[in-house]
């Protein structure tokens, strides 16, 4: 079975009169090299892409966009009650923000306001970690499985660069789904509450802290192990089971984090933030020495 | 003055846990040669590939290729390798344009790459827009083959190349080989087809348990093992073909069950006294020729064991043991 590929752009960068993609001048980095062809291998199979798009799609639009709807024009009593007791989980200074931001606005609308800045607070969390965790598990392993471990091997790259382009390649389609789906759910959120709470209002300033500063140490953390978990298992299957057993309690530190940055106001999430790049820097500067030409050859003795 | 070797492997060992790939491995290449490793499954001869790029480190002894420790200089010594394993190692969900084009970067070669004629060298060009998914092994090892010719490398290490090639897709890398030759590139190729070698090789490596039992020119080594000339004799009656034990200057015979014989002789001079002596005794000859033996004959022999299985056929004569 073959499938014709038709010519590709690459980067925004035209084709070539011939309408194929030449190689680049060369460069220092084949960091960016191996980057690029993992992120083009990604690219060319939509039976991986796709369920991330739909992941993303469900998590940060149709289902924030149907509950907060659905909430801002319902008109049941009893179901605005229930909904509204949603505001008793949060902490104080989430109810006084809400209450200054909004303290005309009924039940509901607040309820709806909470559930945008606070509650939907794992989804920045979630579909990262799930996505890329997804990709780096697979992206070493995979190349011993596939048999272009050898042709890594016999290359003039470095284990490094190749660890850092499959870091790079592992951590773009996550974060970028994240970016892409903060921003539509920031649309929606805008839509759908702001008119009740007296305009756009979102992203907040805390919410700008958890994309930015705490959501990426955390990624990379995770992805530091999930990396050294692809250069030491025989299969790829093996990889994604372990990797969901390190993404789990990564999402719950995660989560914990991220509801932090969002529920207080102190510089101790800045802190917390640094420290999460640090143990990031560290933990990814470790990973790095899993990555053996033997492994990636499939004869290292300690593959498990 | 010697020309300082390409790739030089000295008592090199490499042990997989308790498996022994290499055991003491000693060979040099020189520039502009072809250098055949032959042996069977698990001889030794990717792992010897694989020390000699650095993609794997040696346990003990000294490897050294363009005079550089691959262990200690592996980017610069990759740099001017080309390496065709012998499974493809190509990324099925890219296209073979996308292939040669990471090979290409990886290699810094730029947009100046010869894509096109690395392609067209062997007849892959038509291709390169579909995914290596749907290639043929053929096709697959076509673009292996262009792949490690790209960047132009100074030495090209060969797994296996012709396997699951046509007839002319095999000459076509044979032929390559010759060439790269000539032009002053050293070629290793791993092979089991000794008839592939027989032509093509400059230097012959013969590996077994990690070991080399032999290495040098196939004529060479062929003449250490049967330093005597070697006939093949045919006639019509092949019973009668067993006066020849009789012959001054035979030393041993041959026989085949169903083909000529060979005759072992002290001096190609005795030949026409050989002739004449079975025809003189009614020996209806159809067939006298000089035999060179081959490199499966050879291999065969060599790896016959200590009590030096016989060439072909069943000896008539006391048979010479082969070392």
């Amino acid at each position: 079975m073959t499938a014709a590929i038709t010519p590709t752009f690459d980067g925004g960068r035209p084709a070539g009169a011939d309408g194929l993609r030449r190689p680049r001048q060369p460069t220092r980095s084949r960091v960016l090299v191996v980057a690029r062809t993992d992120l083009r291998q990604l690219y060319q199979s939509p039976d991986f892409w796709v369920p991330m798009v739909i992941l993303a799609g469900f998590f940060f639009v149709i289902a924030p966009a149907g509950l907060l709807w659905a909430i801002t024009h319902v008109s049941r009593s009893d179901l605005v009650q229930k909904v509204g007791a949603t505001l008793s989980v949060l902490p104080g200074s989430a109810r006084s923000a809400i209450n200054a931001r909004a303290p005309h606005a009924s039940a509901a609308v607040k309820a709806s306001y909470a559930l945008a800045v606070y509650l939907f607070a794992p989804l920045a969390v979630i579909v990262p970690m799930t996505i890329s965790t997804a990709v780096g598990a697979n992206c070493l392993v995979g190349e011993r499985e596939r048999g272009t471990g050898e042709f890594l091997s016999h290359a003039p790259v470095t284990e490094r660069d190749l660890y850092l382009g499959k870091l790079i390649a592992s951590l773009v389609p996550g974060y970028l789904t994240t970016l892409v789906g903060f921003g539509i759910y920031s649309l929606v959120v805008n839509l759908i509450v702001g008119p009740h709470v007296g305009g756009w209002f979102f992203p907040t300033r805390q919410w700008w802290l958890l994309m930015l500063w705490v959501v990426p140490p955390f990624l990379a953390i995770t992805l530091s192990v999930v990396l050294r978990l692809s250069a030491r298992v025989k299969s790829a299957a093996a990889a994604q089971q372990a990797s969901g057993l390190v993404t789990l309690p990564a999402i719950v530190a995660a989560y914990a984090q991220s509801s932090g940055a969002l529920f207080t106001h102190g510089v101790g999430n800045i802190w917390v933030g640094g420290a999460a790049w640090v143990v990031a820097a560290i933990g990814l500067r470790r990973g790095a020495r899993a990555v053996t030409r033997a492994r990636l050859l499939g004869v290292d003795g300690d593959l498990g | 003055m010697a020309e300082t070797p390409v790739v030089e492997l000295s008592a090199v060992r490499r042990a997989f846990g308790a498996h022994i790939a290499l055991d003491g491995l000693s060979f040099a290449a020189t520039p502009g040669t072809v250098t055949v490793l032959l042996g069977p499954n698990g001889a030794g001869k990717t792992t010897a590939v694989r020390v000699i790029t650095g993609a794997l480190r040696a346990d003990a002894g000294t490897v050294r290729t363009f005079g550089l420790d691959p262990a200690a200089d592996g980017a610069a010594v990759r740099q001017r390798c080309g390496v065709v394993a012998a499974k493809p190692a190509l990324y099925d969900r890219l296209s073979g344009w996308d292939n040669l084009v990471y090979a290409a970067e990886l290699y810094g070669l730029g947009p100046s790459a010869p894509i096109e004629e690395s392609a067209a060298r062997f007849g892959i060009e038509d291709a390169l827009g579909l995914r290596v998914g749907g290639y043929s092994t053929g096709m697959k090892t076509r673009l292996a083959l262009a792949r490690a010719v790209l960047h132009n490398p100074d030495l090209l290490l060969l797994d296996e190349p012709t396997s699951g090639l046509d007839p002319e897709s095999s000459r076509a890398v044979l032929h390559l080989i010759d060439e790269l030759a000539a032009q002053g590139r050293t070629v290793i190729m791993c092979t089991h087809l000794l008839l592939e070698a027989e032509g093509l090789a400059d230097q012959v490596v013969m590996l077994d348990g990690g070991r080399a039992l032999v290495a040098g020119p196939p004529d060479e080594l062929v003449r250490q093992v049967w330093p005597r000339p070697w006939l093949v004799v045919d006639a019509e009656d092949r019973a009668s073909l067993h006066r020849l034990a009789a012959v001054p200057g035979v030393v041993s015979v041959h026989a085949a069950p169903d083909g000529p014989w060979r005759v072992e002789l002290d001096g190609l001079a005795r030949v026409p006294d050989l002739v004449a002596e079975l025809a003189f005794h009614g020996v209806r000859l159809t067939r006298v020729a000089p035999h060179e033996p081959s490199l499966e004959e050879l291999y065969f022999a060599l790896r016959g064991g200590p009590t030096g299985a016989p060439v072909l056929g069943e000896p008539v004569m006391p048979r010479v043991r082969v070392a």
